[in-house]
């Protein structure tokens, strides 16, 4: 019995750890606040939404599989989230019976697992329940599958079997068991079996050989009577490790149905907060990876709308571009609208709707990012040397068809030698099909790609804005020859604890 | 001809003490802690050590014992050979346990068990010296003894026997009821188990591997009294299972060949060392099988490196840094200069572990050498404990040097490393001049780790290496020892280079 909630043929593998990356993933792109959103206070939630939303799905067929999951929930949130609460309530009742992980003794690990098992029939007794009321209320084909998946398993008949059991095995009798001889001759292989050792008639007439001998030990010999119990034990041990093993598979099973279901619950608390801010929600149209596409349309930072008013989108249109630079203004939106195509790209490859009225993009193989660090002060390696450590260690686990965003990376050296270990980066990656988009003061490094890829990449440029509002839209426009390198300056200065004071720079546009 | 020994041609008695190196020369190499970590807490360490310590008698045993390295480098016969001393010393510890043990039967059954290990030990290694081919004369002689030796009516018997024993206890199922402190014991009828059948009811839940709960109990050879006492029952149940096995245990006391048990010894030496760098190799060191020469001193080798340093990096998962020397006539001294921490001391030593390893007939590491067949290895490394005393540790300096320069003849090898560094640069020059000018009239092959870059250039039997560090971060190290330094990359670049993003680093590391 699966949930396949996440994927139409295999289950999530939430034992899995984080990508490498994962770190860099939530710091860079602030998934934070998007995390807590749909966490709503739940540890458990954070901890399935970021495993899901950082194991990117790069098939399109079941990325879609997902999103038809979750137009399910969205319309039918109250029945999503009491099935979640039926494993929730399930796993939390089997944790309360006191424990047989650290048991020493068979005859202990046997009753506490029996213990276990009769909480957990009943929870699937409501399971059971939940699908035959709804069954008929869902239109894809996880929910459908899972439900009647229960209907079928989990029959009347299949309920009086582990009934019977049950009795059994907390009302055994008699401790009668087989042995065979170990390599010293000790017993070994016990095993314990239901039946009386009473001799036969022939051989009570003395027609064939005795085959019951006894001896009885003395009650003052505790020694002996402490080796009985441990043979009744060994006996038991089978047992107690098929009923215990038994109760890890009932409660494993709503160990991933909890997971996966939380994943949706998780969705529908984010649902809900961006639906009462009045944003535009919309499913992603996936394309796969065989060519370069991203087209959006009022594209915003999900983060930020979570934490901002009045937070503008973008329109971008780049299919067909391996490579986006971004140039323009400080404060001009560009690390937000970089933040919000990588978030956007995370959350279309987790099966998420986006924050845009329209969004489409090439699926990835895994998204990287390499930021500027402003917090960074490891003062034993150099700040060129911290970024380049990051740029190699992603170069250890980047590929073909994977998506990286670079912002303001390699300037904390002099432009001329920035703008040159950015272009042999970002030449190397391109001819490795890597997707790439790069915010870049760094003129020199834009213009490179304007002269060298120019049929590969889309300019855009974020407009200067006086009062540093982020009001204005991102325009495709090639990189201005202006010096931002003052700005540079000044965030370097900054870093390094100087003091410098940055000039207003005169802009061809604003004359 | 007959089988004598693994380790030499001429099964002679352990190695002569005149020509075992000094036990400061051997920490000094830290090749004490070679041997340290090759011998372990093996039954035969103390073979192991002799060997390791102690030059091969003549050049012939060394080539002996690289034929056994070569053949025991074949995976086959190197499983083969340690599964067969892993089984022999269990063998040994069983019978070691049998004293303690009160149970008669419980004590039959633990030798008969000694037993079957030690057949199966042996069949097992004569099967895989007859289908692996074969060069070393030690492992031929040794092949065609234990082909005979399974051969003849005494092995023959004992594991024919053995195995029928086996076979009979193996079959024998009793059971056992508990009623209070009564304990019944019965043969057994067939009923089903279980806990089979709860497993299969509750399999559908099954989302993956499950936890173990079942609870280990202590195994063999174990056994209360209870436990006695049900055996003796169950003994009484099957009379002649158990008769057949006393009579075999009475008839086979001594069974242990004493040729093979002499070669399972002499084998722990190759399995050891083989072990040892076993590690190094899958981190992709090179070893190699040394030419010896007693004549020329164009000694070499490539990709070589410290062995003790090299066991503990590969150990900790880091990058062991290869280097090379190679001396043609008229060269005879290495002085190697440059930037401390740099990876010279490491060199020198490897000079002096290949020249001390090459002469114990074991793999020495690097892709390929020629070596020397020094009469002795002299080393000067700094010795902490002298530090306080600046001007006495100054003038021992000079003691230890002067005695060593006194016993070193044309075919000797000095290692010295840093000497000198209690007195001043001026000083420190000259006798470092002096100690050199002295070494060369000796034509000694010499490694001189120093300061002082004049002692580089004394003269066409002198070769100057150097440690290197990374161009353009003088702060790193490359380990790397060469005949000359690199030039230098323009710094930003340099530093992209040393992170490996350039652009051609990154086409290779993409493409992989």
């Amino acid at each position: 019995m699966k949930a396949r909630l996440l994927y139409p043929d295999q289950d999530f593998d939430f034992a899995a750890g984080l990508p490498p990356n994962a770190t860099d993933l939530v710091q860079d792109l602030e998934l934070d606040t998007v995390l807590a959103a749909m966490a709503a206070g739940d540890k458990f939630l954070y901890q399935t939404s970021v495993k899901v939303m950082l194991a990117s799905v790069a098939d399109v067929a079941a990325i879609r599989y997902r999103q038809d999951v979750l137009a399910d929930c969205i319309a039918q949130p109250d029945v999503i989230r009491q099935m979640y609460g039926i494993a929730v309530a399930a796993l939390q009742e089997k944790r309360k019976i006191w424990g047989f992980l650290g048991a020493r003794f068979p005859a202990s690990i046997l009753t506490s697992a029996v213990s276990q098992l009769e909480v957990l029939i009943v929870r699937l007794r409501d399971l059971r329940q939940l699908a035959d009321d709804h069954a008929a209320s869902f239109r894809s084909e996880g929910l459908v599958t899972l439900l009647h998946t229960l209907q079928r398993e989990l029959d009347d008949e299949y309920f009086a079997v582990l009934s019977n059991h049950l009795k059994q095995l907390r009302f055994r009798t008699g401790e009668l068991m087989s042995a065979q001889l170990d390599r010293d001759n000790s017993g070994i292989n016990y095993v314990l079996r239901e039946g009386s050792a009473k001799r036969g008639w022939k051989e009570r007439v003395r027609i064939e050989p005795r085959s019951v001998y006894s001896f009885t030990i003395p009650p003052r010999d505790e020694a002996g009577g402490q080796a009985l119990q441990d043979l009744v034990n060994r006996g038991l041990n089978l047992v107690a490790n098929a009923a215990a093993q038994s109760a890890d598979h009932v409660s494993s099973f709503f160990t991933m149905l909890q997971g996966e279901l939380g994943f949706y619950v998780s969705c529908l608390n984010l649902h809900g907060q961006l639906t009462a801010r009045q944003l535009p929600l919309t499913f992603p149209d996936p394309v796969n990876w065989d060519s370069p596409a991203f087209t959006c349309a009022d594209l915003r930072d999900t983060s930020l709308t979570l934490r901002a008013e009045h937070v503008v989108g973008n329109d971008v249109t780049a299919d067909g571009k391996a490579l986006v630079i971004i140039t323009g203004a400080n404060s001009g939106g560009k690390s937000t609208f970089l933040r919000s195509a990588g978030l956007a790209q995370l959350m279309m490859q987790c099966g998420m709707f986006v924050t845009a009225s329209a969004f489409t993009a090439s699926v990835c193989r895994q998204v990287f990012t390499h930021f500027i660090r402003e917090e960074d002060a490891d003062m034993i390696s150099g700040r060129l040397d911290e970024e380049l450590t990051r740029m190699s260690t992603i170069a250890g686990e980047i590929g073909p068809h994977c998506l990286i965003l670079f912002n303001e990376s390699f300037a904390a050296t002099n432009e001329r030698e920035g703008s040159e270990i950015g272009r042999q980066v970002v030449r190397a990656l391109l001819e490795a099909r890597v997707r790439v988009f790069f915010v870049t003061h760094q003129f020199d490094f834009a213009d490179g790609f304007r002269r060298l890829l120019p049929d590969q990449t889309v300019f855009l440029r974020a407009p200067r804005q006086p009062d540093g509002t982020r009001t204005f839209k991102l325009t495709e426009a090639e990189p201005l020859p202006t010096s931002y390198g003052q700005d540079i300056y000044a965030r370097i200065g900054g870093w390094l604890g100087e003091k410098y004071r940055t000039q207003t720079p005169v802009r061809p546009e604003e004359i | 001809m007959g089988f004598g020994s693994l380790l030499s041609e001429t099964p002679s008695e352990l190695p002569l003490d005149s020509s075992k190196p000094d036990q400061s020369v051997l920490s000094d190499l830290n090749l004490d802690q070679v041997v340290d970590s090759v011998a372990g807490d093996r039954e035969e360490h103390e073979l192991i050590r002799q060997l390791l310590t102690h030059p091969a008698a003549d050049l012939d045993t060394v080539a002996y014992r690289h034929e056994m390295f070569r053949d025991l480098e074949d995976p086959a016969l190197f499983e083969a050979a340690t599964e067969f001393s892993e089984r022999l010393s269990r063998v040994r510890a069983h019978l070691e346990q049998l004293g303690k043990m009160d149970s008669a039967h419980q004590r039959d059954g633990w030798f008969l068990d000694a037993t079957t290990i030690y057949c199966d030990a042996v069949r097992d290694l004569q099967e895989a010296l007859a289908s692996r081919p074969l060069a070393a004369r030690g492992l031929i002689a040794f092949r065609d003894y234990m082909a005979d030796y399974v051969r003849s009516p005494g092995f023959v018997q004992l594991a024919s026997e053995a195995a029928d024993r086996k076979g009979d206890l193996a079959k024998i199922t009793y059971q056992v009821r508990i009623k209070g402190l009564r304990v019944e014991v019965s043969r057994y009828h067939d009923e089903p188990d279980y806990s089979a059948e709860i497993e299969k009811t509750f399999e559908r839940f099954q989302q993956g591997a499950v936890k173990d709960y079942l609870v280990r109990y202590r195994t063999w050879p174990g056994m209360n009294h209870v436990g006695a006492q049900i055996l003796d029952l169950v003994a009484r149940l099957f009379p002649d299972e158990f008769g057949a096995l006393g009579r075999f245990c009475g008839r086979h006391r001594q069974f242990m060949d004493p040729v093979i048990s002499r070669a399972d010894r002499e084998l722990q030496f190759y399995l050891a060392y083989l072990d040892y760098i076993r590690p190094m190799r899958s981190a992709g060191l090179s070893f190699c099988y040394p030419d010896l020469s007693p004549r020329s001193k164009e000694v070499f080798a490539h990709r070589t490196f410290d062995l003790a340093l090299a066991a503990k990096l590969t150990a900790g998962g880091k990058i062991v840094v290869a280097n090379e020397f190679h001396l043609t006539d008229p060269e005879r001294v290495i002085v190697v200069s440059g930037p401390n921490q740099g990876g010279k001391t490491t060199f020198a030593r490897t000079f002096g572990q290949l020249h001390h390893l090459a002469r114990t007939g074991c793999p020495v590491p690097g892709d390929d050498a020629r070596l020397f067949v020094y009469d002795r290895i002299f080393t000067h490394f700094e010795r902490e404990e002298d530090i306080a005393d600046m001007t006495g540790k100054l003038e021992q300096d000079l003691l230890r040097i002067q005695k060593a320069l006194q016993a070193a003849t044309p075919d000797s090898v000095v290692i010295m490393n840093e000497i000198f560094t209690s007195t001043t640069v001026s000083d420190a020059c000259f006798l470092g001049q002096k100690v050199l000018a002295k070494v060369i009239e000796l034509d000694l092959l010499c490694v001189y780790v120093t300061f002082i870059d004049e002692l580089a250039a004394l003269g066409p039997s002198v070769v100057s290496m150097a440690s290197t560090v990374v161009p353009g971060n003088p702060a790193e190290r490359t380990y790397n020892v060469v005949r000359k330094p690199a030039d230098g990359l323009a710094y930003a670049l340099a530093i992209a280079a040393r992170h490996g993003v350039t652009y051609d680093q990154l086409k290779g590391r993409l493409a992989t």
